[in-house]
């Protein structure tokens, strides 16, 4: 058994004979093509309408990269301003990543636009998304997706993705760095998890309050509400927060200010 | 046995050889700063704590006192800022007992860095040191290794290059109280904007000759919370249980002595806490 200083004095890791034998003097570069830009972004569906939503600041480390970089994008728009777009996508994780993605996402839908005449349905760009993913296997995108829109029949539809392109249509999904603490104010608020109706037994009797689509202007409450709470608690979220709600009117975009520090 | 108790150090190192991660401790990413001026010592702290990128606590303190007219800021593991600027709070406290003079800030500051210094390290506080002493106004700052500077205006902790680029642009010499407060404040919030490590509110020290020393807790407040949008009260009856039991006190008279204090809530209430409504 080889000794705690001598070891330690040629700047290797403490060893002891049960531990792993390390391969000595042997130094490896690498490089790392990923960095993490924090940040969190939000799903939320309706009976006629999905809101998708971000915060603005990009960071690398302990610094703020940018205080208003958004997150979330119209997807199969006519021009450079989106309009026309009748789906959403936002991204979270490393940043370049989510811009490359979303490009590529935006010219397909647009390329099948252009072949067949008529706007790609929600569900296929779901499906196509998932297939640009999945190319990608070994290499992945860094990021964590959701895709939002309306079906066939009119009532809001959410995507939500890992980043190599398992998919799952869902009512809400937060996901980034706060997602954690987002996600179980979601379930409890939209889906009413926890939640029994008082007296309506006792025990195992107790009765589930039910989960409904909730009203526009609840949700857009919530969804302020859930970025003011993670921007108190996480280091990552801040600066601003980017709203997109999509109904048969079109695309609403709203952008309000977040705390700073 | 007096100081650091080493009886798990070998049982740890071998389970951290075997993969086992070392236990997180929370840190004040932070931004604390100093500065002196005509007739004494401003120094100042955020008030965010950390724990990876969760904010531990949003309203914590970092400013530590050390005697009445020396006090020092903390940046680093905020259990080692805090045991530290104890036990030197402490055998400074003993040392003017004994040499019956007020005790000086080189003092203290050396008494500071043998004691990191003794650790190598491992002892993970990064200080500002500052006040008045018979000697005059002494202003330092501590390095978790054991090195010191000493200078008319410092900063520290992961926000110390945002508060640097105020001191560099805008201090100047011969400033006076109210100049200095300024500078100190502006620099924590230079911190407090632009290192995700720092965060929430300013505290200000300010220690001047033949003038008590005033804590400025919460000299500034520029990042209040929102109202939130909606109410998130339960009506009652919302959660499930599955068995209640009341135990009365006379119940608990058979197993111990219980005392009532008088109806004055003052006598029966410790320091409030902060809530979110």
């Amino acid at each position: 058994m080889t000794s705690l200083m001598g070891n330690q004095s040629r700047g290797e890791t403490i060893g002891y004979s049960f531990s792993e034998p390390t391969s000595a003097n042997v130094k490896q570069h690498s490089f790392y093509p990923y960095t993490d830009n924090g940040g969190s972004t939000l799903g939320i569906t309706g009976s006629d309408f999905a809101i998708l939503a971000g915060d603005t600041r990009s960071t690398s480390g302990y610094n703020i990269n940018s205080r208003m970089v958004p997150k979330v994008f119209r997807i199969g728009g006519d021009d450079e301003t989106g309009e026309g777009a009748q789906v959403l996508l936002s991204v979270v994780g490393f940043a370049a990543d989510g811009n490359a993605l979303k490009e590529k996402l935006d010219t397909m839908v647009k390329m099948y636009k252009y072949k067949h005449g008529k706007p790609m349905s929600v569900s296929a760009c779901a499906q196509r998304l998932s297939t640009i993913l999945y190319e990608k296997r070994f290499f992945p995108y860094y990021v964590h997706a959701i895709l939002a829109g309306l079906d066939e029949e009119g009532v809001g539809a959410l995507y939500s993705y890992d980043p190599v392109g398992s998919y799952e249509r869902e009512q809400c999904r937060a996901a980034g760095a706060a997602s954690s603490l987002i996600m179980p104010f979601l379930d409890n608020q939209v889906n009413f998890k926890n939640q029994y109706i008082p007296g309506s037994g006792a025990g195992h009797a107790l009765e589930a309050v039910k989960a409904e689509p909730l009203p526009k202007d609840t949700v857009k409450q919530l969804v302020r509400d859930a970025f003011t709470s993670a921007v108190e608690r996480h280091i990552e979220v801040g600066d601003g927060l980017q709203m997109m709600i999509i109904t048969k009117e079109g695309i609403e975009e709203v952008f309000i200010p977040l705390k700073q520090d | 046995m007096p100081g650091f108790d080493f009886s798990n150090y070998n049982r740890n190192a071998a389970l951290h050889a075997r993969g086992v991660p070392l236990p997180k401790a929370t840190s004040t990413g932070t931004t604390i700063v100093g500065c002196v001026y005509d007739k004494g010592v401003v120094i100042a702290a955020d008030t965010r704590a950390t724990s990876g990128p969760i904010v531990a606590d949003k309203n914590c303190e970092k400013l530590h006192y050390i005697a009445p007219k020396i006090w020092c800021a903390g940046a680093g593991t905020a259990a080692d800022t805090e045991f530290t600027t104890a036990l030197i709070s402490s055998n400074v406290e003993l040392h003017s007992l004994s040499t019956g003079r007020d005790p000086r800030v080189i003092t203290c500051m050396t008494m500071l860095k043998q004691h990191l210094f003794r650790y190598q390290g491992h002892i993970g506080a990064y200080l500002v040191v500052a006040g008045v002493d018979p000697t005059g106004t002494g202003l330092y700052t501590v390095h978790a290794h054991g090195s010191t500077d000493k200078l008319p205006y410092v900063t520290m902790g992961s926000g110390s290059l945002a508060a640097m680029s105020v001191f560099e642009s805008t201090w100047k010499p011969d400033l006076d109280r109210q100049g200095a407060i300024d500078i100190c404040a502006e620099a924590i919030k230079a911190g407090i904007f632009n290192d995700l490590g720092s965060g929430s509110n300013v505290d200000v020290c300010v220690i001047e000759k033949d003038q008590p020393t005033q804590l400025l807790r919460n000299y500034m407040k520029p990042n209040e919370r929102p109202q939130k949008e909606r109410n998130y009260r339960f009506a009652r009856g919302t959660t499930a249980w599955l068995d209640q039991r009341v135990i009365s006190k006379e119940d608990m008279k058979k197993y111990v002595t219980i005392e009532t204090l008088s109806g004055n809530d003052d006598l029966a209430t410790g320091d409030s806490m902060e809530v979110d409504t």
